[in-house]
């Protein structure tokens, strides 16, 4: 049975927000303060951030294909990745809906907000991520990098058999489009595998 | 015994999980367990009759997941072996019954996520269809994260289900809220317009975490309150995951959640026959209370409710086209962006509810309201209120919206009764009724009242308690009858005070042909504020009626501590001040229109490029000041020594003085003569982007015609041909949309070969580009800019 978490994020890192708003290589960000602190404002008070992991066993298949437990895949880079693993994590991790209404509402009324806003998301998830990764981490200490759908040739599709499994949407509230994109958009999949050594 | 008399007299006892015992007892990983209704139909029957003999009242078929968008063609048949196994498990039983459980899509509406609100419905209205057909007591929608979709799942359960009693449960979290943000008031509201016999909440948390929204349920629902936790959450001990919370501490919990008034109860997640069984013994201890109606005058949008009988409500009434050119010129042209800016502005002003009127003869209302309904709900979380004289624009709009509407207006006449009191019972809503009728306006007090009472007795006709109305005793002209003030404020004194029925004045009319209205206006304001006006259709920026406002609630006693007339009132000048510090911000107004747009500030562009329209013409502003300010920004993006936010932040502060220029003088937006039709092509919903493409087409003078995210190939290709666009900018984020872009450019090349096609997005590159077909890849919103700027050389000359 999957486990549930949900979290807090009292403070975003704004470098990582600079940084997916393609700050690198500018000479000067005169004027943003104001923005930035006005945005965070905005976007503190509405992260929900909750996720939900299960572990499952890894079984090779010969060749490069892989049983994860939850789903058979043919992946040259998660094979890559996961060559020591013996187990693997799954998690979905999100900050809520909250953001998205944010975004969508800046998007319709200022353009500047909204893109700040993006990148507040996307780094808010991302805080959120490296907080699941080091619960996961504490459990099974020998880890692997997270992996996620639409890394290397790991497919997108690979989420309709990610999502029943962790009944992500009766757990944490994320679905998925058409196009297997995850709503709220400020959400993760991944994959962590567990090498051998010291598994609890 | 049908369910809602069961449910009228008892504490009836539902089920526990379904999914976790079907795992129990083997169902593999990545099977959907509605499978098992047809392959192990004696397991699933063996589950139910578990909970009937531990002592539930009710199963839910295991229905959860079974809808067209998982089964297709199979939908029927799953609920319908779904339903005959509950039914093998009732035996000849006739006090137990069976429900159609009804699950989320997995899907998230529009505008958060793709799946279309009528989509949605016709999903929800296959299942109830089919769990109707297959002889389901009830239908029992839960598990829902937003109340949107719930709404959908309601409509599709009254539109489907042959008029089966629907229990609606929502999700809420440690916060109180729903994932996409609705209180539980806010839920409540909304169910209970929608008409469910039952509503409350389940999964997600354990009893007692759940004890704060069951409260909150409790305090403002009028119908019967279903609570249905998990086990507690899940723990992990000894290596297997378990939930926390045993079936003797779940009853014990639970206990609390009955005397607290609650009147079905039952388990989620985790909980098992057993647990059920200690409910049992939990219930027949236990007598069922009394579920006391609250009366409550409540509306809601997808966050919150607002109440009418406390403090005064302000109705924003700046959304309306009466007496407005520059809203008009929006509303012909389909530009939704002032009508938004119109909503933020009220809202930013105090206002608790805004009216929505669009009602011009030249358009066609019913589609621009449901639109204008729609977008105001992406900016603001206010609740609306649906004003139109059209029914059927009244109905698209109340089904569009999310939430319980206000809806202004039914009155006396019989003809508006007919088609608005159906309405009101089908959707859900309060109604503004109008004290008129077929013989117009009465003079009196009196003939008010009588309408007002005659509105009432019909409204009982359809089941639309008074509490859903709120009486306008209208505010007429004074400059035409001196009596108007009086015959208004005497009826609302009587049907406020008399016959116990919010009453609501659009205040402004009162000045009608009267210099300096806001004077008569904020006194007439506090004269009726003080007889018990309930709400005020107003102008929030009005700081006369604000200040009457503040002022009145901090005299009445709804301001505790006057807290909120202090805030007020400091960040106020007083009026005796205001004529010398206007001259002082005048004098510090020295910066350049191009300076202000360089540094992105948007007031002072404001200010800037009003002061210069007094000397300038417009296309001098625009050329002289705006594009120079815009290119040096531009350049500085391009050479990286700005960047993103800070070139949006220049385009902010040059759309805000194009604003100024264009309500000074109509149609002095466009300088170019190039017309572009952008959108995010289907199968992608990423359009920040393409947004950020828009707003600078826009700023640099091209009339850019923006069809949104998730766009068919079809629609761009109508829009491009309807407008004779030259350029169609089309975006896509994802590798798996290229091929719609892909699409979307063959169907041109075909239909309308004439367009260039400007594409962009960050899985593009310019070979990639060629490869589809596409004339030109922009790497970013400044080379868009510069594409379409040599098209107009190249078309039209300098």
């Amino acid at each position: 049975m999957p486990t549930v978490l949900t979290g807090k994020i009292e403070k975003l890192d704004i470098k990582e927000t600079m940084r997916y708003l393609g700050f690198a290589g500018v000479k000067s960000a005169e004027g943003m303060e104001e923005l930035l602190s006005e945005c965070e404002n905005l976007i503190l008070p509405v992260l929900a951030p909750k996720a939900v992991y299960e572990v499952y066993p890894l079984t090779r298949c010969g060749g490069e294909a892989l049983d994860l437990g939850f789903a058979r895949v043919n992946s040259h880079s998660l094979y890559i990745n996961l060559r020591a693993s013996v187990k693997v994590t799954l998690f979905a991790a999100t900050v809520g809906a909250g953001v998205d209404r944010l975004i969508l509402k800046y998007n319709k009324l200022s353009p500047a907000r909204a893109v700040v806003l993006q990148a507040m998301g996307a780094a808010a998830v991302e805080q959120w991520c490296d907080e699941v990764n080091g619960i996961i981490k504490a459990k099974y200490i020998h880890t692997r990098p997270r992996f996620s759908c639409g890394y290397g040739d790991l497919p997108l599709a690979l989420q309709r058999e990610i999502f029943p499994a962790l009944s992500v949407t009766k757990n944490i509230g994320v679905t998925l489009t058409e196009g297997d994109l995850m709503m709220p958009s400020k959400s993760v999949t991944a994959i962590i595998g567990i090498e051998e050594g010291n598994i609890q | 015994m049908n369910f809602k008399s069961f449910l009228k007299n008892n504490i009836v006892l539902l089920d526990g999980a379904m999914g976790t015992e079907l795992q129990n007892a083997g169902l593999p990983l990545g099977e959907l367990p509605e499978e098992w209704n047809v392959t192990h139909a004696e397991v699933v029957t063996g589950i139910h009759a578990a909970y009937f003999e531990a002592g539930a009242d009710m199963v839910c078929a295991n229905t959860f997941g079974a809808n067209s968008l998982k089964f297709g063609e199979r939908t029927e048949e799953i609920i319908s072996a779904a339903i005959a196994c509950a039914r093998r498990a009732r035996g000849n039983r006739r006090d137990k019954f069976i429900s159609l459980d009804v699950g989320p899509t997995g899907k998230l509406l529009r505008p958060l996520g793709d799946l279309d609100f009528e989509e949605a419905v016709k999903i929800f209205g296959r299942t109830i269809a089919a769990g109707a057909e297959a002889g389901a007591d009830l239908i029992q929608i839960e598990t829902m994260n937003d109340l949107y979709e719930l709404k959908a799942a309601v409509l599709a359960a009254k539109e489907y289900g042959r008029g089966l009693p629907v229990v609606a449960t929502c999700v809420f979290g440690a916060d109180c809220k729903m994932m996409t943000g609705a209180s539980p008031e806010a839920a409540v509201a909304t169910l209970e317009g929608l008409g469910v016999d039952a509503l409350g909440l389940n999964c997600s948390l354990g009893p007692a975490d759940m004890l704060p929204v069951v409260r909150r349920m409790l305090a403002c629902a009028s119908v019967p309150v279903v609570v249905k936790p998990n086990a507690g959450l899940p723990e992990e001990r000894e290596g297997r995951t378990v939930y926390n919370v045993g079936a003797e501490q779940f009853a014990r919990e639970m206990g609390e959640i009955l005397a607290l008034g609650a009147r079905a109860i039952g388990g989620c997640c985790g909980t098992t026959p057993a647990y059920i069984a200690e409910l049992f013994k939990l219930k027949s201890a236990a007598t069922p209370q009394k579920i006391q109606k609250k009366s409550l005058t409540a509306i809601s949008s997808y966050t919150h409710a607002v109440y009418f009988g406390g403090a005064p409500v302000l109705i924003g009434e700046r959304i309306n086209p009466t007496g407005k050119k520059r809203l008009k010129a929006a509303l012909k042209e389909g530009d939704m962006g002032y009508i938004l800016g119109e909503a933020v502005s009220q809202a930013e002003k105090g206002a608790h509810v805004l009216d929505v009127n669009v009602g011009l003869p030249e358009i066609d209302e019913p589609a621009v309201l449901e639109r204008a309904v729609c977008e105001i709900q992406t900016v603001t979380d206010l609740p609306l209120q649906i004003d139109t004289s059209d029914p059927a624009a009244m109905e698209r709009a109340m089904r569009r919206y999310n939430g319980k509407p206000l809806v202004n207006s039914v009155s006396g006449k019989q003809e508006v009764m007919d088609a608005v009191f159906p309405l009101v019972k089908k959707y859900g809503g309060a109604v503004i009724a109008l004290t008129l009728d077929d013989d117009g306006i009465p003079q009196t007090a009196e003939g008010r009242i009588a309408i007002a009472k005659k509105i009432l007795k019909e409204a009982h006709k359809y089941g639309i308690g008074k509490e859903d109305i709120i009486f306008d005793t209208l505010a007429m002209a004074v400059s035409a009858d001196g009596g108007a003030a009086q015959a208004a404020i005497g009826a609302l004194r009587y049907i406020k005070h008399t016959m116990g029925v919010n009453t609501s004045l659009g205040v402004s009319n009162i000045s009608f042909g009267l210099p300096n209205r806001d004077f008569i206006n904020s006194t007439f304001f506090a004269m009726a504020l003080a007889s018990g006006l309930s709400a005020a259709i107003i102008n929030p920026n009005s700081a006369e009626m604000i200040k009457t406002y503040k002022s009145f609630c901090a005299l009445s006693g709804f301001d505790k501590g006057c807290l909120s007339y202090i805030e007020f009132a400091q960040s106020v000048q007083s009026s005796i001040f205001a004529a010398q510090s206007q001259n002082k911000a005048a004098e510090g107004g020295e910066k350049t229109l191009k300076y202000c747009v360089i540094k992105g500030l948007k007031t002072e562009a404001e200010a800037a490029a009003k002061g210069l329209l007094k000397t300038l013409p417009p296309l001098d502003v625009i050329n002289g000041e705006i594009i120079p300010a815009l290119d040096e920004v531009g350049q500085g993006f391009e050479k990286k020594t700005l960047f993103l936010p800070q070139l949006l932040m220049s385009a902010e502060a040059a759309s805000a003085a194009f604003e100024v220029i264009k309500s000074a003088f109509a149609g002095g937006g466009n300088s170019k003569k190039i017309k572009v039709v952008i959108a995010t092509v289907k199968g992608d919903i990423h359009d920040i982007g393409k947004n950020i493409v828009r707003t600078l087409l826009e700023n640099y003078g091209f009339k850019v015609y923006d069809l949104g995210r998730d766009v068919p190939a079809r629609a761009i290709v109508d829009k491009a041909k309807e407008v004779g666009a030259e350029v169609v900018g089309l975006s896509a984020l994802m590798t798996t949309t290229v091929a719609s872009m892909r699409d979307t450019i063959a169907l041109l090349k075909e239909e309308y070969p004439s367009a260039r096609t400007l594409v962009g997005g960050a899985v593009l590159n310019a070979e990639y580009a060629r490869m589809i077909g596409a004339d030109k890849y922009a790497k970013d919103a400044m080379e868009s800019v510069r594409y379409c700027e040599q098209l107009e050389r190249e078309i039209y000359g300098e």
